[in-house]
């Protein structure tokens, strides 16, 4: 381990994310702060600064605090730990190892983020300033180069040639559909109606999705910037930010966001002393998943249920208050200031052949790192779930991959070197969706995961078209008589039969979209729902009706550990000797088959 | 203030609603302040909403019953709202609402009786990397099991400072 030039200025960044502030983040900073502005630490003060930033990813492993220019990341930082840092890292130099990065596999300490595995395998554009800045300060944003390309674009380019560099990179929409960007500009820009819209969308309503919430909590003025440019594009007045209700913190950092970009003419009349006048307003979802989609989000800001419409006429023609309006997601506008900056070119130089650039997941489930990731496209699933994600943990084995939220599907192990793009994901039966990424085990029951999915869109179906509305119910129903041990043999042949049909006669893509959990798993994991239905078995052990656990007493070591953890104390056996389950007393919770190191507790 | 209370706080309600432009796009913003102040939307406020912006009754009860942050029944001062999304799922969500049950007899979309506490579920808090989560008002409470959620009952129980929460 190096020491330090104590003379050198430190600049402090603790990882402020939604799931580090769950954990304490803030107080850490604010002991931090502390800390540094104490009496006899003034000096200290005075050559070290602390930001409270963005997610810095590797949510699994937080809260962090990350120290520049020497790069040292702690992890899991407690308040308390914070007058160590102080004292042995900031006086003297001197690196605290116990809150090092635990590189498992290699078992050595990490000390740089960038040598922790995690980090080594990504590309991060959209994410580019994501955990090093305060998103709070427009001045990190200018120092990052925030805003000139706003002013390049603003000042030096024609808003044809603007656009022309869009269509040119390649960018399609980060939010799921994968529609080229560029080309949803030019359609607006070509309708002559004025007033013209900009919407930001971020709903971001798939479960198990967080990247869109990530870079508006972390790094609100990239979103602004990709705004203003496109407004400047296509000759738009008025901006709006849809925000889903649950997303409090993203709300609060756009608002101050706007506020300072309006403050120093970023927003406003004349913007830059150009003829583009401009105004972005936000605007509180209401916890509806189908608001997601477009023309349903307009609908919602228009002050109406959110109900989607067909769409024989794009937003970008007839879209708000039925003007043109150009509508994408948080990570889509993210992109836009940093194409502008390095150019098509560069950004076409990163991804595949259909799909450029990057994309960032939010990887989680059963996997060890989770977090945010970001890759360029074409990346494997293999190298982002074991690569990066550090595999599935305590032992168990990998079983499928969930991609694009309740609309999307399972993708199993045969499948774990596809290249991960919008058209390879869409041709495996499953597709990009927002950019979820949902690691399951052998401990997970594929047939349970789609009840589940059709649980959520049941309640979330707006019910204006009847596919839709009655297909998922029957679904739904379908799906939990069989989890329930009353599966039929004809019951897989009816399944396919509605989802396919709600393929086809489905009014949005909520419905269009919402049988590909069923028919997905229904071409990977047949035999899971066979083993349910014919075989009156679920070989995950979930469905409580079909399962039932025994203890291996060859492998069962008698350690012990599941006794505790048995709620009704089920389980019994001496020390040191194999343990038996009393199956009349199971409620088949499945905490034993969690609890133990050996795999020795088994599913019938 | 009791359901009746709440009904008939016209003034109140006219005061919040009329810090909003009179149009029909703000109704969703007026009901969110309203849920945020009276953790419900009381039935009389959302008639003078309507009033207010020009729409039929209907239009804004609509609305109420379909998006999921509004409330028509009251809520409890300190609003659990238990993770359902896909990972928390996987992760065992349903056993804390087992646990939630057990401990305050309530089920999601149900209230005590002393109005301290409801219970809802999501379908995500954006905090999959840390699941199974949960959210009393606004704070996120990470990794909860049956232990950690006695702790946190036990937590709000025995304080009283709502504000302090939120």
């Amino acid at each position: 381990m190096t020491t330090m030039n104590k003379s050198l200025i430190h600049l402090l960044l603790v990882c402020c994310g939604t799931g580090c502030v769950a954990n304490g983040a803030r107080e850490v900073y604010q002991a931090l702060k502390d800390n540094l502005t104490s009496d006899d630490k003034a000096v200290l003060a005075a050559t070290t600064s602390a930001r409270a930033t963005g997610c810095h990813g590797l949510c699994a492993q937080g809260p962090f605090v990350r120290i520049l220019p020497e790069d040292i990341t702690y992890c899991r930082v407690k308040a308390a730990d914070i007058p160590e840092i102080v004292e042995k890292t900031l006086k003297q130099g001197e690196v605290v190892k116990r809150l090092l990065f635990r590189d498992r596999q290699k078992k050595t300490l990490v000390q740089g983020q960038n040598d922790i595995p995690f980090y080594q395998r990504q590309t991060r554009v959209a994410l580019r300033n994501v955990g090093l800045i305060d998103p709070s300060s427009l001045q990190d944003y200018l120092e990052r180069g925030g805003y000139r390309t706003l002013e390049k674009s603003l000042l030096d380019m024609r808003p044809e040639q603007v656009i022309e560099e869009i269509i040119k990179s390649g960018l399609r929409g980060r939010g799921g559909g994968g529609f080229p960007t560029g080309l949803k500009w030019k359609a607006c820009a070509a309708t002559p109606a004025q007033p013209r819209y900009i919407i930001c969308n971020g709903d971001e309503g798939d479960p198990g999705a967080f990247m869109d919430e990530s870079i508006m909590e972390g790094d609100p003025h990239s979103v602004l910037e990709g705004m203003i440019i496109a407004a400047y594009a296509v000759g738009a007045s008025n901006g709006f930010i849809y925000v889903r209700d649950e997303y409090a913190q993203s709300v609060a950092s756009l608002r101050k966001a706007i506020e300072e970009a309006e403050n120093h003419g970023f927003l406003g009349e004349n913007i830059l002393g150009s003829a583009l006048s401009f105004n972005i307003e936000i605007v509180r979802g209401g916890g509806a998943f189908v608001c997601g989609e477009e023309t349903a989000l307009i609908a919602s800001i228009e002050g109406n249920v959110g109900e989607p419409r067909d769409k024989y006429v794009f937003p970008s023609e007839k879209g708000l208050w039925g003007q043109p309006t150009i509508i994408n997601n948080v990570e889509t506008w993210a992109n836009i200031p940093v194409i502008m900056e390095r150019g098509a070119s560069w950004f076409t130089s990163l991804g595949t052949e259909g799909s450029k650039g990057t994309k960032v997941f939010s990887l989680v489930g059963k996997v060890a790192n989770t977090g945010l990731v970001e890759v360029p496209m074409g990346t494997t699933l293999r190298e982002i779930i074991f690569d990066i994600g550090g595999g599935v943990p305590k032992g168990r084995s990998f079983k499928a991959v969930q991609t694009g939220g309740p609309s999307g599907g399972c993708i199993p192990s045969e499948l774990l070197d596809l290249k991960v793009d919008f058209d390879s994901l869409s041709q495996a039966g499953s597709m990009m969706g927002s950019g979820g990424l949902i690691v399951m085990d052998d401990r997970t029951c594929m047939v349970e995961v789609v009840r589940y999915y059709l649980s959520f869109l049941a309640g979330e179906s707006c019910g204006k078209c009847v596919p839709c509305r009655e297909g998922i119910k029957c679904l739904l129903e379908i799906l939990t008589r069989i989890c329930h041990g009353q599966g039929e043999i004809g019951d897989i042949a009816l399944l396919e039969d509605i989802a396919e049909t709600m393929q086809q006669a489905s009014l949005c893509a909520l419905g269009r979209t919402a049988s590909n959990p069923v028919l997905s798993t229904l071409r990977y994991f047949r035999e899971e729902y066979l083993e349910h239905i014919e075989g009156q078995r679920c070989p995950a052990g979930i469905c409580r009706e079909l399962s039932e656990f025994w203890i291996d007493p060859v492998i069962c070591t008698g350690c012990g550990l599941c006794l505790p953890r048995c709620p009704v104390e089920g389980i019994k056996g001496e020390k040191k000797q194999a343990h038996w389950i009393e199956s009349d007393k199971c409620i088949r919770c499945g905490e034993c088959i969690d609890s133990c190191s050996f795999q020795a507790i088994k599913v019938k | 203030m009791s359901e009746q209370e709440y009904e008939e706080n016209i003034e109140g309600f006219r005061k919040i609603i009329s810090g909003f432009p009179g149009e029909k796009r703000y109704i969703i913003a007026i009901m969110h302040e309203l849920s945020r102040c009276y953790r419900y939307l009381p039935r009389s406020a959302l008639e003078l909403t309507a009033e207010y912006v020009g729409v039929p009754f209907s239009q804004v009860y609509s609305m109420a019953t379909f998006y999921r942050a509004f409330s028509l029944q009251p809520r409890g001062r300190f609003n659990i709202k238990v993770c359902d999304g896909t990972t928390c799922h996987i992760k065992g969500s349903n056993i804390l609402l087992d646990e939630i049950h057990k401990n305050l007899g309530i089920g999601p979309g149900e209230t005590t009786a002393d109005r301290e506490f409801s219970l809802e579920t999501v379908n995500c808090i954006g905090a999959c990397a840390i699941a199974p989560a949960l959210l009393v008002n606004e704070r996120v409470y990470p990794r909860v099991n049956a232990a950690a959620l006695k702790e946190i009952i036990k937590e709000y129980r025995g304080g009283g400072d709502n504000d302090h929460h939120e």
